[in-house]
């Protein structure tokens, strides 16, 4: 947590922001109503920070969806566009608030989710497809990840595992614990697992706020053997990323990293990272896109003491899960590109991301190029979806799941027998 | 309170039982506890006229699901189709909203009430009025006990939100604040 001279200190910052007002002004309330008090200075830490006072940002706040998954009949499906030789089809449906993904060699996809209780396994039996919820009443459930018969669950503050789950998806026992040295805050409290070739969980911790000061165990992602031993930190200057994976020439960690709310309509981007090494600092919460002192945290900071994105990924559209393409069915100029699941911004008047596009590298493993893929998730400014995660199954099609409809795609390339709903 | 929840359990069951009931008759065992018009007379329980359908959505789901906890809520709602919660949802949103209590206000309490508010931005998502919008709910008018006792809850993440927000808002706002905040908010005009 915040020590008290930060807190004082910051306080002072918004004062001198706000101006004439402040929270001591505000401690010695006349005893009749002033006519309209105007704003007090936020306290410090609050998400708030840096919203103005007027009519176009009083229409902003985050979008929660429905709870409810929409029946396969009333999916967006004949909404969503993709390029010329791509089929996009659904996979399943009805899974409550559909988050992160992952697959087992045996072929069984599992879905996280985050405003729900669930895990849900889409599995294949006899060419037939079901979804199975295969465990319940756990605390936001947002993280999946698989490795060698073993499902890894990442709930707010624990992570846990089920071994050999494809053989218990009909009765499967409750999770075991592995690791639970995490701070419970709510705010950017989910998770995003994965396990790198170094066969390590990486597990991050958000940032406690939106734009706050926060102690060491926050704003980092941290890695530890599969058993939750042995955690250290990998990586920090993490604001919240929702979404990582390795490059398969070079083994590097690439993350999306989301940027901070109520800068400005337009900065910061969200960021594509790669960690060149261990220990590695992006920026946050002092610096961010790369090129954006803090107004508020930044002072005596310099954004040449972090690395830079290699990447960035529009404002406020919430890049979330990211795929390297390992897969033979897309056509060759896909090999080891980037697909990136943008969930939409809410924090924009017009609404951005909310789509999945195509990051393309230089050899260098910077970023070339970032082209839509799959659009058509917004509507009229409101959302008819959105993507949350992307991830290949082995015949090199991509799913990608949708937690506003509950529901999950699988986009196809060429000529293919498209499964029967 | 105990005496009325039992009761409406009681009725409750009744009227989930019979399927041909309009959707007055099998709101009655509700409105015993949450008022007739909208306007809740039950200690530390909401009104619920006017309130956000979306919102009234989420809440129901939430019951249903044990995602939030409250025994007889989550008795009530157990049974109920997708198709029934968004029936009771729309049901409860066209009830009249409550109005602001009549009794003389303090008005030193308005004030830093109202100061509080702005200054935590309320209306950001809660409207400028707060009547709420989506899935953000009406708070205006709402009883000031359960509001007092939804705020501290937050607070101290022993209520659960269906998203982060409110958790992260009350991070904030100090528990000394939490009774001029709800006061104001149950009185505004």
């Amino acid at each position: 947590m915040m020590s008290m001279s930060s807190a004082s200190r910051r306080l002072l910052l918004a004062g001198a922001v706000f101006g004439a007002f402040t929270l001591s002004a505000a401690a010695q309330q006349p005893a009749t109503p002033p006519a309209a008090p105007a704003a007090q200075p936020l306290p410090p830490g609050s998400p708030m920070i840096g919203r103005p006072d007027g009519e176009a940002a009083a229409k902003l706040a985050p979008v929660a969806p429905p709870p409810i998954p929409a029946s396969a009949d009333k999916l967006p499906l004949a909404k969503l566009k993709v390029p010329a030789g791509f089929n996009v089809e659904v996979y399943a449906s009805g899974m409550a608030n559909a988050r992160s993904l992952a697959q087992s060699d045996r072929g069984t996809v599992f879905v996280g989710s985050r405003l729900v209780d669930k895990v849900y396994a889409i599995a294949e039996k006899d060419g037939k497809r079901s979804v199975k919820v295969i465990a319940s009443g756990l605390y936001r459930p947002n993280g999946v990840a698989f490795k060698d018969g073993t499902l890894y669950i990442a709930e707010l503050s624990k992570i846990s595992k089920i071994d050999k789950i494809d053989d218990v998806l009909d009765s499967p026992p409750k999770p075991t614990l592995i690791y639970d040295k995490l701070p419970k805050d709510e705010a950017h409290g989910w998770k995003f697992i994965g396990i790198g070739p170094d066969n390590k969980l990486y597990v991050p911790v958000g940032q406690p706020g939106n734009n706050v000061l926060h102690d060491a165990d926050h704003g980092q992602i941290r890695r530890m053997n599969l058993d939750g031993s042995g955690a250290e930190v990998y990586a920090v200057g993490v604001r919240n990323t929702v979404g990582f994976d390795w490059n398969p020439e070079t083994r590097q960690l690439y993350f999306t990293d989301n940027g901070r709310d109520w800068l400005s309509e337009s900065v910061p981007e969200d960021e594509l990272n790669r960690v060149t090494k261990a220990g590695e600092d992006f920026g946050a919460p002092f610096c961010y896109q790369g090129n954006i002192i803090d107004q508020e945290l930044g002072w005596g900071k310099d954004c040449k003491n972090y690395s830079a994105p290699v990447g960035l990924m529009g404002p406020h559209t919430a890049a979330l899960g990211m795929r390297f393409y390992t897969g033979s069915m897309f056509p060759k100029q896909y090999k080891n590109a980037i697909f990136v699941a943008r969930h939409g911004s809410w924090n924009k008047s017009q609404k951005q991301g909310g789509d999945v596009v195509v990051v393309k590298l230089n050899k260098d493993g910077t970023v070339k190029s970032m082209e839509p893929f799959l659009t058509g998730f917004i509507e009229d400014n409101k959302y008819v979806g959105r993507p949350v995660d992307v991830m290949l199954l082995k015949d090199g099609s991509m799913l990608v799941s949708d937690d506003w409809n509950g529901a999950v795609y699988r986009i196809t390339y060429g000529k293919q027998k498209v499964a029967a709903q | 309170m105990q005496k009325t929840i039992i009761a409406a359990l009681a009725l409750a069951s009744i009227a989930f039982s019979a399927s041909a009931e309009t959707i007055q008759e099998r709101a009655a065992p509700c409105l015993a506890c949450h008022g007739e018009r909208g306007a809740s007379e039950t200690e530390n329980t909401p009104s619920l006229g006017g309130q956000q359908a979306p919102y009234a959505l989420i809440q129901l789901f939430m019951f249903r699901e044990k995602l939030r906890v409250f025994e007889p809520m989550n008795e009530m709602a157990k049974s109920l189709t997708d198709d029934d919660l968004r029936i009771f949802s729309d049901f409860i949103a066209a009830l009249p909203k409550p109005a602001a209590p009549t009794d003389a206000v303090d008005a030193a309490r308005m004030a830093r009430g109202e100061v509080l508010a702005k200054q935590n931005r309320c209306n950001t998502c809660h409207n400028t009025d707060y009547s709420g919008k989506e899935s953000v709910p009406r708070i205006a008018n709402q009883r000031e006990d359960y509001l007092a006792k939804t705020l501290a809850e937050y607070k101290d993440n022993t209520r659960h939100g269906y998203d982060a927000t409110m958790a992260d808002v009350m991070q904030t706002v100090g528990k000394d604040q939490i009774g001029d905040l709800a006061y104001y908010l149950a009185h505004v005009r």
